[in-house]
């Protein structure tokens, strides 16, 4: 057998472990910081925070004007902003007209709404292809949408970050705001699923 | 330069697929180490900033970019910058790594520092601008046809196409610049409305949509 330099080569957790090793020892990093910020992201920087922003647009109307009117303040009322989150623009989905994001530069992302984005945002299938056939790419994924619906794609390449407020589902007028968060999805506010009532 | 990470409209990637439930924000614990050694070895201990961290993933080579996931590319772009600004010594990582699993070789000395000579103007990303927009809301706009030799934001899928303003977003530092410490030099974003057909002809397999992107003063011209 000979070596090549593909079996060769380090994998990322022992090079990551390398690295760590290497800054802390030198007082360069905190491992205790680390562990904090990995904990943050864990728990609580995460599509939970969208969710809420979501369920109050739908049972606030005057919340929905000012989060379609000034994303990042109405998002900063409820407490959430951060690095990522700059500058955030919110989009409505109707029935006929249908937003979904992507950055196809590299995977910028709504972190202090949405958290750290999810696998299939940061694969290059995703970033490639969904700036060019969106409606198929959106089937491949699990939605399907109708000839009438107006797609508009969302390509993050600068510093504005886009959240979705998707549509609320039919058969939920009676749920209050707090029964609504736990339906509103990730994938929703992206723009890649629809929120179901159940 | 039209780095390795400029993926938009490129073919050959295969099917997408549903997204898979209740994935975890880190799927191996390492992930979440590399993330971590990112933000907090990008500012203050190699002296670099975000726009310096992209160009840094867009300059990776094929398999250091797309091999170990993302949070690999991240670890790769790290090194990287630190590299850069001799905190650490090309190779030291690596021969670390050997060192963790026993095969005692030599490391490299640690090197004189050499961060770039840089410091913000402000938190974040953005700035105000003097200067009233070279573009209206509403007017048509057109993608300028270049290929920059170094860091842009500036999508190939974009360029030379035909467009027209959606909304004039808040200025922003200039990537281009930033990214290689030669200047903050703020500009105008405007998220500029193009058609499907526009950007990907009039053949039968477009799919009618619009697409909307953030494009700085200096990647456009006027179309008359």
């Amino acid at each position: 057998m000979t070596t090549s330099e593909n079996t060769d080569r380090i994998p990322p957790a022992l090079r990551t472990e390398a690295l760590e090793q290497l800054l802390t020892e030198r007082g360069l990093v905190d491992p205790n910081v680390m562990d904090k910020f990995i904990a943050n992201y864990e728990t609580n920087v995460g599509p939970l925070n969208g969710a809420k922003v979501v369920a109050k647009a739908w049972t606030d109307p005057e919340y929905r004007q000012r989060l379609l009117a000034d994303g990042t303040a109405a998002i900063k009322e409820l407490g959430f902003s951060g690095p990522q989150g700059e500058h955030i623009v919110v989009v409505e989905n109707t029935d006929t007209s249908h937003n979904v994001v992507v950055c196809t530069l590299c995977s910028c992302y709504p972190w202090p709404v949405l958290g750290l984005p999810p696998s299939w945002y940061k694969d290059p299938v995703y970033r490639a292809r969904v700036v060019r056939e969106p409606r198929r790419v959106l089937a491949e994924m699990g939605l399907e949408l109708t000839d009438d619906v107006q797609i508009t794609v969302r390509d993050s390449s600068s510093e504005v970050r886009w959240l979705v407020l998707p549509r609320r589902p039919a058969g939920t007028e009676d749920l209050t705001e707090e029964q609504l968060v736990p339906l509103i999805t990730r994938d929703a506010m992206v723009g890649v699923a629809k929120v179901h009532a159940s | 330069m039209d780095g390795i990470a400029d993926l938009g409209g490129t073919d050959g990637w295969g099917p997408a697929h549903p997204p898979p439930p209740g994935e975890p924000v880190f799927a191996e614990q390492w992930e979440g180490r590399a993330f971590a050694l990112t933000l907090l070895s990008m500012g203050r201990v190699s002296g670099q900033n975000l726009d310096a961290f992209r160009r840094a993933l867009g300059e990776l080579d094929r398999p250091a970019y797309f091999d170990d996931g993302y949070y690999g590319r991240w670890l790769n772009a790290s090194e990287q910058m630190l590299v850069e600004s001799a905190i650490l010594a090309p190779g030291a990582v690596d021969a670390r790594a050997r060192n963790i699993r026993g095969e005692g070789v030599q490391e490299p000395a640690v090197p004189e520092p050499n961060k770039p000579d840089y410091a913000a103007t402000g938190p974040g990303s953005l700035r105000t601008v003097d200067a009233e927009p070279a573009f209206a809301v509403g007017e048509r706009v057109r993608a300028k046809d270049i290929s920059p030799s170094g860091h842009t934001k500036l999508p190939a899928y974009v360029r030379g196409h035909t467009g027209v303003v959606e909304v004039i977003q808040p200025a922003a530092l200039l990537p281009d610049t930033h990214a290689v410490f030669q200047g903050e030099n703020p500009q105008q974003v405007y998220s500029v409305r193009f058609d499907s057909r526009e950007l990907w002809g009039d053949g039968p397999d477009t799919e009618p949509f619009t697409l909307t992107i953030e494009l700085f003063e200096s990647y456009l011209e006027k179309t008359a």
